[in-house]
């Protein structure tokens, strides 16, 4: 039943292109493609989030690894493909940095999301302070590659090929994702996570496996942001690190629910719906009042649906079929 | 079988522990009493690699475990039962008995410990599939020490086992830690239920501000006027 469920979505993913949508078809895609991109970069997120390691700074990992792969193409013409391997690096020893002094001196809780939060910004001052590199804060422009679509550069004016690309990345997070949570690591972290001293004296080594998750979560989030950078040809320090939108990945996660594998699909699919359309009915007339009204949402569901939206109906679904096979009986 | 000599250990600029030895051989049960603030379980701390000691010398059948990391110290063989019964409260009983057995090494052992530690504590058994925060104070405190056994240990460290527990509770628990011992563990207990522990112990040390200040064969020290005013209470 779910592997139909499953094959049905995805078979429905792969014709989407194709469907008729008139002339909705360049805007739809577009918007499909953002939510691909940032579902999972939200997956890479709660790989952290879901053991209690809040990290409001994940903006230093999407924009390192924006930059790395435009700057190096830009400067130096070196192709993405390798830019990547650059990118994911440099994340890693971001992780690296933030992470091991934490995970050594406890810094755990309010804290950890704390120093993440300054990490984050960091990375968004350090791209505005370098403007002869990175434009500053106006952002800096993928340079364009010769012709209609280059493999090496990866670009690509047809939308529908960042459409497929971007739900195989995501494909590739969800996979990861389900791997992590049938591993070991997920125990050790779920222990760590409810009790540092008691998971060390079952011998786990706690730093390491919190060192391990983070070094993941950050690689994978500057995968997303490379793709990201590709997809939209523009870099810019707000959109891609500091605080607003490292907070928009947290909330997108928190929303759908980071506990699930396809929480954090649904939490971005959501929020970027919600914004489209709000953007839509609003237009240019009460600026802020889109982000008013999404920030209300966030509350009200943080109050109420604390597993998330995905989280809580899979739940109540669960539930029923309990109460439906007991029935019977 | 476990030695330390001359260990000095603390917190920052704070020393908790002054120069204490202290020995423990296979098959004996030891304890270590003292008013609150003394140093217990900085002690405990010291031996399960929680802290790590700035001076002295702490081996176990021979090795020396200053400066190993705690996850190391469980795979030696030494499991700690950490003061104030450090369950992990969400997830199962069961769940926290696996975790116990986390080691590769004692994850081979794991459907023989689990039977052992459901004929040792028949209440953990019936409550398998339950959530570990809805136990009672001792049922948690059993899970805590059952937990510890999983690692298939050489020695526990339980420390404070009956803090915050019901008198009739303390007794059940303690004849609970006397059928552990006959298993064959050797046990290193830190009390304040001193005239309890004498009574199941071979030997204890007496600790005070950071200072080992008597040890004795447990009878003996039990008799000593000194400990009857200051602990046992007579
Ligand atoms: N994490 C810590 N940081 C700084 N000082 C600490 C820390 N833990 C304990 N201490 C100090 O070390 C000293 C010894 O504490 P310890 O917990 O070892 O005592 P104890 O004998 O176990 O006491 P109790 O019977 O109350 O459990 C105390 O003065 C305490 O304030
Ligand atoms: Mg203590």
């Amino acid at each position: 039943m779910a592997r139909l469920t499953a094959a049905a979505v995805l078979a429905i993913i792969a014709a989407a292109p194709f469907l008729p949508m008139g002339g909705m078809r360049q805007y739809a895609l577009h918007v499909l493609v953002q939510i691909f991109i940032w579902s999972f970069i939200g997956g890479a997120w709660s790989l952290m989030g879901r053991f209690g390691l809040i990290s409001l700074g994940h903006g230093a990992f999407l924009g390192a690894g924006a930059y790395t792969t435009t700057l190096l193409w830009n400067f130096w013409g070196l192709t993405p493909w390798l830019g990547v391997l650059v990118a994911v690096a440099g994340a890693v020893v971001i992780g690296l940095v933030l992470g091991y002094p934490c995970f050594r001196f406890r810094v755990v809780g309010h804290y950890f999301a704390l120093v993440t939060l300054a990490v984050g910004e960091v990375v968004r001052l350090l791209v505005i302070a370098e403007r002869d590199w990175t434009g500053g804060s106006l952002g800096v422009t993928l340079k364009a590659s010769a012709g209609e679509a280059s493999l090496a550069a990866i670009q690509f004016a047809d939308k529908r090929v960042f459409y497929y690309a971007s739900v195989v990345v995501w494909l590739g997070g969800l996979w990861v994702w389900r791997r992590v949570d049938r591993s070991m690591a997920r125990s050790a972290l779920e222990a760590i996570g409810e009790d540092e001293t008691a998971a060390a004296s079952v011998g786990i080594h706690v730093t390491r496996f919190k060192l391990a998750i983070t070094v993941l979560s950050a690689a994978l989030t500057a995968v997303g942001g490379v793709l990201y950078a590709q997809y939209f040809t523009y870099v810019n320090p707000d959109t891609l690190s500091g605080i607003g939108v490292s907070l928009r990945i947290v909330f997108a996660v928190v929303l759908g629910g980071m506990y699930s594998l396809l929480g954090p699909t649904v939490g971005s699919a959501l929020t970027i719906a919600l914004s489209e359309y709000l953007r839509v009915l609003f237009g240019l007339k009460f600026i802020g009042m889109a982000e008013t009204i999404y920030g209300l949402v966030l509350i009200l569901c943080i109050i109420f649906l604390p597993a998330g939206i995905y989280g809580s109906l899979r739940a109540a679904i669960a539930r029923r079929m309990a109460r439906r096979r007991a029935a019977p009986a | 079988m476990l030695e330390l000599r001359g260990v000095t250990a603390g917190y920052g600029q704070f020393t908790a522990l002054w120069g204490v030895s202290l020995r423990v051989s296979a098959g004996e049960a030891v304890a270590v009493v003292g008013p609150n603030g003394a140093g217990k379980t900085t002690l405990m701390r010291v031996i399960s690699g929680l802290v790590s000691p700035r001076e002295g010398d702490l081996t176990f059948e021979g090795q020396s475990l200053a400066r190993l990391p705690a996850h190391e110290i469980v795979a030696h063989g030494i499991a700690h039962v950490p003061e104030g019964r450090r369950i992990f409260p969400m997830l199962t009983v069961a769940d926290n008995l696996k975790m116990g057995a986390f080691l590769r090494s004692a994850r081979r052992g794991y459907r023989d410990s689990l039977e052992r530690v459901y004929t040792l504590f028949p209440a953990l058994a019936e409550r398998q599939k339950q959530r570990a925060g809805s136990l009672s104070g001792g049922e948690q405190q059993m899970l805590a020490i059952g937990r510890a056994l999983m690692s298939r240990p050489k020695i526990i460290l339980l420390d404070e086992p009956s803090m915050g527990l019901a008198p009739v509770m303390v007794l059940r628990l303690f004849d609970l830690i006397r059928r552990v011992r006959e298993e064959g563990y050797t046990i290193l207990v830190v009390e304040q239920n001193v005239r309890q522990i004498l009574k199941l112990v071979d030997r204890a040390y007496l600790l005070e501000v950071g200072r080992i200040k008597m040890e004795g064969r447990a009878d003996e020290l039990s008799e000593q006027d000194f400990v009857r005013k200051a602990y046992v209470g007579l």
